[in-house]
């Protein structure tokens, strides 16, 4: 099996599906010429040409709702919004046209496209470009939203997500893309599998995209047998899996990027509280980040994020006591 | 063949039948306005009246295969394009064997048969789509034009302008119609707008651009074919500027307190409707007494439609849980 970057990984699966499938094309900004300010698109104008490959004016809300409407005629576009936080201005599109269009007709329509976004912290883009928003598109019935962790998962789960008949938003953790991991091109991964990326026997994490790297960081280290779970689906997510596996465990972590308030991990732990009422052996808790912008500093950005000492602090105190811990910033008051 | 493509057949050339439908449109406009007023149908409407002209002129012009993505005031457009009055009624009244299943409403009417896209009730939320769907045909290669219609309201927002941008320089075989009716919601367009001609702003885009008398079902028609025909033989995008004029108020809460005196009067002086009579008089040869036939029997089918749809079956629980997603989840 190769070794790709995960921006490999995705130029990949990019190029696969346009060799299978000549209904889809790509459209974004700087995707074509430039390949990508992340280098996602490596190699696709050159191989498809600029009718399938196409530079769009920086014009989110344009080109969001051009995806939509080629997709009701035919088309699999795939289209890239540089970092999320873009996606603001574009959300009309994807969450009141997009997402509706198969309701509003009737069952008539189908909107087979992809939004590929880069999300995320790490990497000091300060408070408008290092966010996630997971939560904004997981509250909008009608889309789908993946975010893959690795190599494997965005090769894998970005196929899927091209071949699904239905709208996906598939969030790339920016953090990923230079990272190397084998891949296997003929695996498949489903839209809502999760995979258990290392089994365990006292408590479950629950993670996703980066997020998934800092559990089995902290899973390696920990002195409690954790089994790690990568979501990979945020909407519909894989109840199956989370729950056998906390039947098993007893014990519930959520690691989230993103802030407190509204978060996924709030509906993984509420279903898993009202299934095993009576039954858990801890307080099933989530470990996000505080309510606040993400600031640009190096060292408040390492705090601002969920990692791997706090997640074992965490896990460590929940071990001992069986209740939920304080976040860092409830501990030290501020 | 289906009585939507019938419908639409059959207003393609002949006089008597555009002003028949055109009468149609405004009956089943009066209508639904008093079965709101009334309280029979709940939520809110936008009524097209006196925009008549501007929906069949278009859908005469079109070909069924030519997507329209219109907004929430198109009930007009989409009886013009062939919706059946039952299939419209049906739906406004919540009713299942409405177009879309009693789940779409007043503000969301469609029907692909005839071309009619999902109509969209933010101001230029079609307008993208519109274009989106013109580049899937520029890129299969095939002959078929997209159209946006939308109001003058949606000249100040961006989605206007950005798509104008994206389908000049992509050079997309669609075509732009604001339908200037001089209100958007309540307010009067020159208080919103420094300029009074809205299609001047393609110019910025390189697009062709120009203004037509919206009440005259001809200048209408000769000015959406001639962009139609630019558009399907590869010239790109145009802007047109149909001016027109909103006889009700913005929603069924509006009693459009706000005109200037008289301003109203002078418009329904030039009644899309005395027209289209007028000419279907001159070139079809009605006679006054054929018109009088005419308005009596399609307010008595619109009435026998209300009937037929006020019994119509509400849509199951199970309705609102399909059509999500391709396949159902459960979540």
């Amino acid at each position: 099996m190769p070794a790709m970057r995960v921006r490999q990984a995705i130029a990949t699966a990019l190029a696969d599906e346009m060799r299978t499938d000549p209904t889809v094309i790509v459209f974004g900004e700087d995707i074509a010429a430039a390949e990508g300010p992340f280098k996602t698109t490596e190699g696709l104008l050159e191989e498809f040409g600029p009718i399938r490959v196409r530079d769009t004016p920086i014009s989110e809300m344009a080109f969001t709702g051009a995806a939509v409407g080629a997709a009701t005629m035919g088309m699999k576009p795939v289209i890239e919004i540089m970092f999320i936080e873009f996606l603001g201005v574009a959300l009309d599109q994807l969450v009141t046209e997009g997402a509706k269009m198969r309701y509003l007709s009737n069952g008539k329509l189908s909107v087979p496209m992809v939004v590929r976004a880069s999300v995320g912290g790490g990497l000091g883009f300060g408070g408008q470009h290092s966010q996630t928003l997971e939560n904004w598109v997981a509250a909008t019935p009608g889309l789908k939203v993946l975010s893959p962790s690795d190599a494997q998962s965005a090769y894998s789960l970005l196929r899927a997500a091209i071949q699904d008949p239905d709208p996906v938003m598939f969030l790339e953790p920016r953090v990923t893309y230079a990272e190397r991991g084998e891949v296997d091109t003929n695996l498949k991964m489903e839209i809502g599998k999760a995979r258990v990326v290392k089994p365990g026997k006292d408590l479950t994490i629950v993670a996703l995209g980066q997020m998934t790297n800092i559990a089995r960081q902290a899973a390696a280290t920990s002195s409690t047998n954790i089994e790690v779970i990568d979501l990979c689906t945020i909407v519909p997510w894989d109840k199956k899996t989370v729950f056998e596996s906390v039947k098993k465990t007893g014990r519930l972590v959520v690691v989230e990027e993103q802030p407190e308030s509204g978060g996924w991990g709030s509906e993984i732990v509420a279903a898993v509280s009202a299934e095993f009422f009576g039954e858990l052996k801890a307080a099933p808790i989530r470990i996000t980040c505080p309510n606040v912008p993400v600031p640009y500093n190096g060292g408040l950005e390492a705090r601002f994020l969920p990692n791997p000492t706090e997640v074992n602090y965490q896990i460590d105190q929940l071990m001992a006591t069986g209740k939920a811990p304080q976040p860092w910033w409830i501990r030290e008051g501020f | 063949m289906s009585k939507g493509l019938e419908r639409r057949k059959a207003i393609l050339s002949d006089p008597i039948a555009q002003f028949e439908r055109a009468v149609e449109i405004r009956e089943f406009e009066n209508q639904v306005n008093a079965l709101f007023a009334s309280g029979t149908i709940r939520g809110t409407t936008h009524l097209c009246l006196g925009q008549e002209a501007l929906a069949i002129g278009l859908a005469s012009v079109l070909r069924t295969d030519d997507p329209v993505s219109a907004t929430y005031r198109s009930h007009g457009i989409a009886l013009a394009l062939g919706l059946t009055t039952e299939s419209a009624m049906a739906e406004i009244m919540g009713k299942s064997t409405g177009c879309c299943g009693g789940l779409g409403g007043s503000m969301h009417l469609c029907d692909l048969e005839l071309g009619l896209l999902p109509t969209s009730a933010i101001i230029g939320g079609g307008m993208p789509i519109a274009a989106g769907a013109a580049l899937a045909f520029q890129i299969q290669g095939n002959d078929r034009v997209a159209v946006a219609v939308f109001g003058d309201g949606a000249t100040n927002i961006g989605a206007f302008h950005e798509t104008l941008n994206l389908a000049a320089i992509w050079k997309l075989p669609v075509v732009f119609i604001c339908d200037n009716n001089v209100y958007a919601e309540y307010s009067r367009i020159n208080l919103t707008t420094p300029i009074e001609d809205l299609h001047i702003r393609a110019e910025s885009y390189a697009m062709p651009h120009y203004a037509l008398d919206g009440m005259d079902i001809d200048v209408v028609r000769e000015g959406i074919q001639s962009a139609v025909d630019r558009a399907r033989s590869g010239g790109g995008p145009t802007l047109i500027e149909a001016k027109t004029y909103r006889f009700a108020g913005h929603s069924r809460a509006d009693q459009a307190l706000y005109r200037p005196e008289g301003e109203l009067e002078s418009w329904k002086s030039r009644d899309p409707l005395l027209l289209l009579e007028e000419r279907a008089k001159r070139i079809g040869k009605m006679r006054e007494s054929d018109v009088a036939d005419l308005k009596a029997r399609i307010a008595k089918e619109i009435e026998a439609t209300v009937t037929l749809c006020q019994g119509a079956p509400e849509p199951s629980a199970k309705t609102m849980f399909e059509n999500i997603w391709s396949r159902k989840v459960s979540q």
